[in-house]
């Protein structure tokens, strides 16, 4: 098993680096640089500030500059935040954001699968239909939308929850997990009702009926393992996405994360911000997806054993 | 006092398409210590007439008509699904079809012992535990301790039936319903099989429902046979007076069915071969131990013209692999296959080509080897065309010539395979094989998807095919009794080698090889 872990971070060299290099040359292709603002600077200053940041060098040893540094473990300065180190910024950035991303995971969790054992279990019938169609809502409902639609009902309406922060009030927390956790909620509801559907129809269900187990033992024991490999496959690409898709209800609540260094540092033209962050959530992609790989096939008797006849032989 | 007795059960389902009655006044009645054969083909509401007593049938669409339902002194129909579940897995046990998919893949084989237990008994898991080893040694599955924890993928088919046998009997239940428990295993296996049930069932002094679409698998093992069709019971009698005298014609044609005697032979004094394999070989990689695994182990034989050739082997024999060599549909690691003067596994796609059109071949499972998008016409009219044994002009009236030749409707023509049922399925794919004038057609299991009277009247179209089109054929088959009624020879192989080769007929009489004589031995004994 070593050695197909090893195997797959090693496919991840050349993705990341073809990430870095697209970023690198698409983001100098904009128009404009990080020394560029509506009041202008004195060109001396300007000349002097782009020396001080190598930016005065041909593009070819820019990257190769970066590329150096980066070797090193440096993703250099903030061009907007003078001081500031890339990756301290991402650093102090990310608590907040891995939070939300954790919280909203586990919404979409338990309402996503609740939501399709329940809909699975009585296929064609309103169990079915009304929370399936929620989830379609859920998936066509931007966050931009739905996050200042609770906040309108459950913060100003119901006064229930505080509508902006994080950790400062009591319950800030649940309305961005909410948000965030939604559009997941409706996919992991998809996914669950599929594989339920498929695992309640095998003949293995039919005799754990036939032993005369609770039907709740059926359900949980019996189905929902088989049920849920497609689920646990989803959440390594669905745990990235939050992380990577954060920034609209980190601005819509005010959380202190790292999407609006993300976004922010496109529109300031902070090269190696933007590098920074785009290497970083690549390489959280990349794990968190062998992470789900690894998981659903360990859960799978038949390929658990394939995965540790192969790390025996091999390693 | 009976066990189990039902009167006048009437089952029947309600869906979009209207009413259907699945069991309709059907009674019958088992004791302590008798076997019931249940027989009937697929859908003729054996398998339902069980099931529903239990509440094992979805509700709806399915539903209780009438009927009055005593098990060991309590009246079923009546019991809450609580209490229904409460018999279930305890006094009453059941076994499946098919061991394969009726194990969970997902839990080892010692949890699925040992819920019933704990479940119906509130055994401890040690106490359980020990119970299921017990049970495991008793119903022969070695080295039981360690094999406690494995999963069902790691048990060969018979052994998983041993397993469903065990915690079928795990609680010592008073009645056992057997749904088919021998269809899907090969025919030594099935013996062994059903030597246990019968082995067990008398230590218990169990009452045994055995449902099966297998008169021969029923004649050995049951007390009383009852025979039903399309919902009714039409005949029960106790097994002997039944097989001597069936009264109802349905049961004389089950009777019939089973395919019995021998054919009359094709010239094989011919010395000139259609087709002659010499030292065929072909590996598969085995993707667990890196090693190369002989699925083919140097086997020579030859196909005269209008032979039929029989090729008998269990499952995983290599026998379907040795059609597919010669086809070229798998690479063949070395040896020789010589058709007509011309050697094939030499040839290049294009030159194999016109060889293609030459040796056709039938598969087994009629539902997935038929394209659902394509009509019957399309289906049969694609291989003329492109083989160019139709044109345009003349290829509606062949194609209407091929459907009265397989003994479909003309006008079924414009229909798509899910209309068909699985015999005619069937045809349409022996009409597929048939459409480019093949001269040598290899049939891999072409009727063992099929219920026995359909399989009768498959067979009794291949042979009058084979005479008609002066074909010859490749028959491989995991059952003896078929191949004995239709094939001239008969060769069989195990682990990839051949065993034996022989005019059939010698072959049954005067078998030379253990293993040949064990099959045979099987295949009787039923």
């Amino acid at each position: 098993m070593l050695r197909y872990i090893g195997l797959r971070l090693l496919q991840a060299i050349p993705v990341l680096f073809a990430v870095i290099t697209a970023t690198f040359f698409l983001i100098r292709q904009a128009p404009g640089g990080p020394f560029d603002a509506e009041k202008p600077v004195i060109p001396a200053v300007k000349r002097a500030l782009e020396a001080k940041y190598n930016l005065d060098l041909p593009m070819w040893q820019q990257y190769l500059h970066y590329l150096g540094d980066l070797f090193k473990g440096d993703m250099g300065p903030s061009f907007k935040y003078p001081g500031w180190a890339v990756h301290d910024l991402i650093l102090s950035g990310l608590p907040a954001t891995a939070e939300l991303a954790l919280y909203a995971l586990l919404v979409a969790l338990l309402i996503g699968v609740a939501a399709g054992v329940s809909a699975a279990l009585k296929p064609n019938t309103a169990r079915d239909y009304v929370p399936m169609s929620l989830a379609m809502l859920g998936i066509c409902m931007p966050t931009f939308l739905l996050g200042p639609l609770l906040v309108l009902i459950f913060g100003f309406w119901l006064q229930w929850l505080p509508i902006s922060g994080w950790g400062d009030l009591p319950g800030d927390k649940i309305l961005p997990s909410l948000t965030l956790g939604a559009a997941y909620a409706a996919y992991v509801a998809r996914l669950t009702r599929g594989g339920m559907l498929e695992v309640m129809s095998q003949d293995y269900i039919r005799t754990a009926r036939a032993k005369g187990l609770p039907e709740r033992v059926v359900i949980v024991k019996h189905a929902l393992r088989g049920g849920l490999i497609p689920v646990v496959a989803f959440l390594g690409p669905a745990f990235a996405g939050l992380l990577a898709g954060s920034f609209v209800v980190e601005t819509i609540f005010q959380i202190p994360g790292l999407g609006r260094f993300y976004v922010q540092a496109a529109f300031n033209r902070d090269y190696t911000m933007i590098l920074g962050t785009t290497i970083f959530l690549s390489t959280l992609i990349i794990v968190f997806n062998l992470i789900s790989d690894l998981l659903a096939t360990w859960m799978n008797p038949k390929l658990r054993n394939q995965l540790s006849t192969k790390a025996g032989g091999n390693t | 006092m009976t066990l189990l007795s039902v009167e006048n059960l009437t089952v029947k389902f309600h869906t979009r398409n209207g009413v259907t009655t699945a069991v309709d006044q059907v009674s019958f009645s088992v004791e302590r210590g008798e076997i019931l054969g249940i027989v009937g083909e697929s859908g003729s509401g054996k398998s339902v007439s069980c099931y529903s007593l239990l509440g094992l049938v979805p509700m709806p669409p399915g539903k209780i008509e009438s009927g009055r339902v005593m098990f060991d002194g309590k009246e079923l129909l009546s019991m809450s699904e609580d209490e229904l579940r409460e018999l279930r897995g305890d006094d009453v046990a059941m076994i499946f079809q098919d061991p394969m998919t009726c194990l969970n893949p997902f839990l080892t084989i010692g949890e699925q012992l040992i819920e019933p237990l704990i479940y119906h008994r509130n055994y401890t898991r040690q106490q359980a535990r020990e119970r299921a080893i017990e049970l495991m040694q008793e119903t022969g599955i070695q080295q039981a301790e360690t094999r406690f924890d494995a999963y069902p993928h790691e048990f060969s088919g018979g052994m998983r039936q041993r397993v469903m046998i065990a915690m079928a009997l795990i609680t010592e239940p008073k009645l056992l319903i057997a749904d088919e428990p021998t269809t899907a295993l090969d025919v030594t296996i099935q013996a062994q099989i059903l030597e246990l049930v019968a082995e067990l069932q008398k230590e218990r002094n169990l009452g045994v429902i055995f449902i099966s679409h297998d008169l021969a698998v029923v004649r050995d093992l049951a007390d009383n046979v009852m025979v039903m069709k399309e919902g009714k019971v039409v005949e029960r009698n106790a097994t002997a007076q039944l097989f001597a005298n069936p009264t109802h014609p349905y049961t004389q044609q089950l009777l019939n069915a089973v395919p019995n005697g021998a054919k009359a032979y094709a010239d094989l004094s011919q010395d000139h071969a259609l087709l002659k394999v010499e030292a065929l070989t072909t590996s598969f990689l085995d993707r667990n131990s890196g090693q190369r695994i002989k699925a083919v182990d140097a086997v020579s034989f030859d196909i005269k013209r209008n032979e039929i050739l029989g090729l008998v082997g269990e499952s995983g024999s290599g026998k379907s692999t040795i059609g597919r060599s010669i086809l070229k549909l798998v690479n063949a690691d070395s040896g020789k296959v010589i058709f007509d003067d011309q050697e094939l596994l030499a040839l290049n796609r294009k030159a194999m080509l016109p060889y293609r059109k030459r040796i056709q071949m039938i598969f087994q499972d009629p539902y997935a080897s038929l394209n659902p998008r394509m009509t019957v016409f399309d289906a049969l009219a694609e291989p003329m065309l492109y083989h160019g044994v139709a044109n345009k002009q003349t290829v509606e009236s062949q194609v209407l010539d091929l459907m009265d030749d397989v003994g479909l409707a003309r006008k079924a023509v414009k229909k798509y395979p899910h209309e068909f049922s699985g015999g005619q399925r069937q045809r349409i794919a022996i009409g597929r094989a048939i459409a480019t004038k093949p001269e040598l057609i290899i049939a891999d299991e072409p009727v063992s998807a099929l219920d026995v009277t359909i399989q009768k009247q498959i067979l009794a179209l291949i042979f009058q095919l084979v005479e008609k089109h002066n074909l010859s054929m490749l028959f491989v088959s995991h059952d003896l009794s078929v191949v004995r009624s239709l094939c001239d020879r008969v060769m069989v192989i195990q682990h990839g080698k051949l065993l034996e080769l022989a005019e059939t007929e010698t072959l049954w009489q005067s078998p030379k090889n253990d293993y040949t004589r064990k099959l045979l031995a099987a295949a009787s004994g039923m």
